[in-house]
């Protein structure tokens, strides 16, 4: 099995879904002689030229709108928006126009449009260049939206979501794009829906995403260590959520512990305790914990934005309190 | 009937034609808001009175295979695009049979089968998709060209500005129809615009710009064949500027307090482009009033149609999320 870094893992997918078929073309800032703004793109234009690798204007509107016609007319485009911050700006054309048309048209139309983006904080860019926003997306119906957290995981999905019939938005975490991983030798197309659990434990389950999947990976051994036996289960897909996996786990562990980049405060966490306190309450042993940034806009200076976003250490300790408050070990 | 002796390119039948869905739209309009006022209609709708020769004669100029998208006052882009009145109208009664099947309503027209890609509720919202199908019809080669309607509100707004650039950058097959109404809901153009020929706006990005007295069906047409042309033999985007007038409120109901009545009175006696048109082919007032017989029946035809149309279930209302 070949190792592919998480960013060759991106490339991989796009370049063979572009090899195969002619519908597929990618589109954004800087991702044509430059290879994009993390380097996902370099080499693609060399083999696929400028037409299907498309250098844009600075043009979040249109980058995001032109995406939603050429799918509208059946293409199935790849649009980056080079951070995530930048949604914002497209926002009005993602939330109202790719998520809205095939509803309002009574079913009329399909819109089979990626949206990859990026960002993640740890590199010190400051409050625009690295907020996580993928819980804004989940509450707007008609849209996917997809978190990957490695290599394999990151190729399938991606795969998946080009072929998707509905826009999918794709976040990609900004550090993890070095993360290598053996990989299948073909992609195998990984389904849109369906969590990974990366680790089986009998004490605990967290529930984690993106950068966070790993910091719950640390967290478990150092937990284990203790004799603290954790699962950890990332859903890789927010929307739709595969509920029956993470009830499942839970009903195993009877202990829940959500983790995320993003705020606390809203974010894709508090669903997952929805969900959870909902279908498993009676196995519940503790009050579900929710690990995520603090309620502030990403500070520049190192010292600030380290103590901001959540590491394993938060993840440890939640885990601590959700068996610390049944008595159990 | 000098005018009609000086006429190149337009058929007298073809004209006849466009008078015929001229007043269809507007019949159609009346009835519209007609049945809004007796309570009918549910939600709140845009007339497109005295902006039908715009539709009819850009409409008429497309191939078959060509796409539209509309604004929210989208009622005669989609007739003229070819939609029945019975489908239409059976949206706007939110039935199944409707051109939306209940899903849109009159801010949401949609019928992809005949190349209306939707109408918009935010305003230049439809303009980048635009972009993105015409940059598909470029990609495979196909001779159709994308169109997008709008008013000139919405020349203020970023997607407007980036679509041009963008189309314009690519010279992909688009025609951005302006229909300058000189109104953005009760703003007049002049304290939304610091200029008063928005041409120039496509021109800064090198675009190719038309004007046409949008009350003149004829000359529409004639204009808008040419823009399309012009698109379709792979030379680039055109901006195409028809000076129009809303010879009603932005709404039905809209008391329009901002608007000098007697401005109004005398656009509605001087540039009614149904008036013109009749005057121009000199019709009779026998045919005059076998077409008016005609497009009124449609008309009437359209609301029995809706009335008797399928509600949905409530439970449809979960249908169609995702494909």
């Amino acid at each position: 099995m070949p190792e592919l870094s998480y960013r060759e893992a991106v490339r991989d997918a796009l370049s063979q879904a572009m090899r195969n078929d002619e519908d597929v073309f990618i589109m954004g800032e800087d991702i044509a002689e430059m290879g994009g703004s993390m380097g996902v793109t370099q080499g693609m234009l060399e083999e696929f030229g400028p037409d299907r690798v498309r250098n844009t204007p600075i043009s979040e509107m249109a980058i995001v709108g032109s995406g939603i016609g050429a799918a509208m007319q059946g293409m199935r485009p790849v649009v980056e928006v080079m951070y995530e911050d930048f949604l914002t700006i497209s926002m009005e054309q993602i939330v109202n126009q790719a998520a809205k048309h095939r509803y309002m048209s009574g079913g009329q139309l399909k819109v089979p449009l990626t949206i990859r983006t990026q960002g993640g904080a740890g590199w010190s860019p400051g409050a625009q260049h690295a907020q996580q926003v993928e819980a804004w997306f989940v509450g707007v119906p008609g849209l996917k939206v997809v978190f990957a957290s490695t290599p394999s995981d990151v190729r399938g999905l991606l795969w998946s979501a080009i072929y998707d019939d509905n826009p999918v938005i794709f976040f990609e975490h900004r550090t993890l794009y070095g993360l290598k991983e053996e990989v299948p030798e073909e992609i195998e197309p990984i389904p849109i829906g369906q969590a990974r659990v990366h680790r089986e434990g009998e004490d605990v389950t967290v529930v984690a995403t993106g950068r966070l999947v790993h910091e719950a990976l640390a967290a478990a051994e150092d937990a284990e260590q203790q004799g603290v036996s954790v699962e950890v289960v990332d859903p890789r897909t927010l929307q739709p959520l595969d509920e029956d996996a993470i009830v499942a786990s839970v009903k195993r562990t009877n202990r829940c512990v959500v983790a995320h980049e993003a705020v606390t405060r809203m974010g894709f966490g508090a669903e997952v305790a929805a969900v959870v306190q909902h279908q498993a309450f009676d196995w519940l042993d503790a009050p579900v914990e929710r690990v995520g940034a603090k309620f502030t806009p990403l500070p520049f200076a190192p010292v600030m934005e380290d103590y901001v976003v959540p590491h394993s250490k938060d993840v440890l300790e939640a885990i601590m309190a959700t068996v610390g408050r049944d008595g159990g070990s | 009937m000098a005018k009609v002796e000086q006429r190149r390119g337009v058929s007298d039948e073809a004209l006849r034609e466009f008078f015929r869905e001229m007043l269809l739209i507007r019949r159609f309009e009346e009835k519209v808001e007609e049945r809004f006022r007796a309570g009918e209609l549910p939600g709140f709708l845009h007339v497109a009175i005295g902006q039908e020769a715009v539709a009819v004669g850009v409409c008429r100029a497309l191939a078959d295979g060509d796409v539209i998208a509309s604004t929210h006052r989208a009622h005669g882009h989609t007739l003229a695009k070819g939609t029945h009145p019975n489908e239409l109208m059976a949206e706007l009664y939110g039935k199944l049979e409707g051109c939306s099947h209940g899903y849109g309503g009159s801010m949401h027209l949609y019928d992809v089968e005949r190349g209306n890609l939707g109408a918009n509720a935010v305003v230049g919202g439809g303009l980048p998709a635009i972009v993105g199908a015409a940059l598909a019809f470029k990609f495979r080669g196909e001779p159709r060209v994308a169109v997008a309607f709008f008013g000139d509100g919405a020349t203020n707004i970023g997607t407007f500005h980036e679509s041009l650039n963008l189309a314009q950058l690519w010279g992909v097959p688009a025609v951005f129809v302006c229909e300058d109404n000189h109104w953005a809901e009760s703003t007049p153009e002049s304290q939304h615009s610091p200029i008063r020929d928005l041409s120039k706006r496509a021109e800064a990005f090198g675009m190719k710009s038309m004007k046409v007295d949008g009350q003149d069906v004829e000359e529409v047409n004639k204009v808008a064949l040419r823009a399309l042309k012009h698109a379709r033999d792979g030379k680039g985007p055109v901006f195409l500027l028809c000076e129009t007038q809303r010879l009603v409120g932005h709404y039905i109901g809209d008391p329009q307090v901002y608007r000098d009545k007697d401005e109004l009175h005398r656009l509605q006696e001087t540039a009614d482009p149904i008036e013109l048109l009749r005057e121009k082919l000199g019709l009779s007032d026998a045919e005059y009033e076998a077409l008016e017989r005609e497009v009124q029946d449609l008309v009437d035809a359209s609301v029995d149609f809706a009335k008797a149309g399928t509600d949905p279930k409530p439970e449809d209302a979960l249908k169609n999320v995702y494909a």
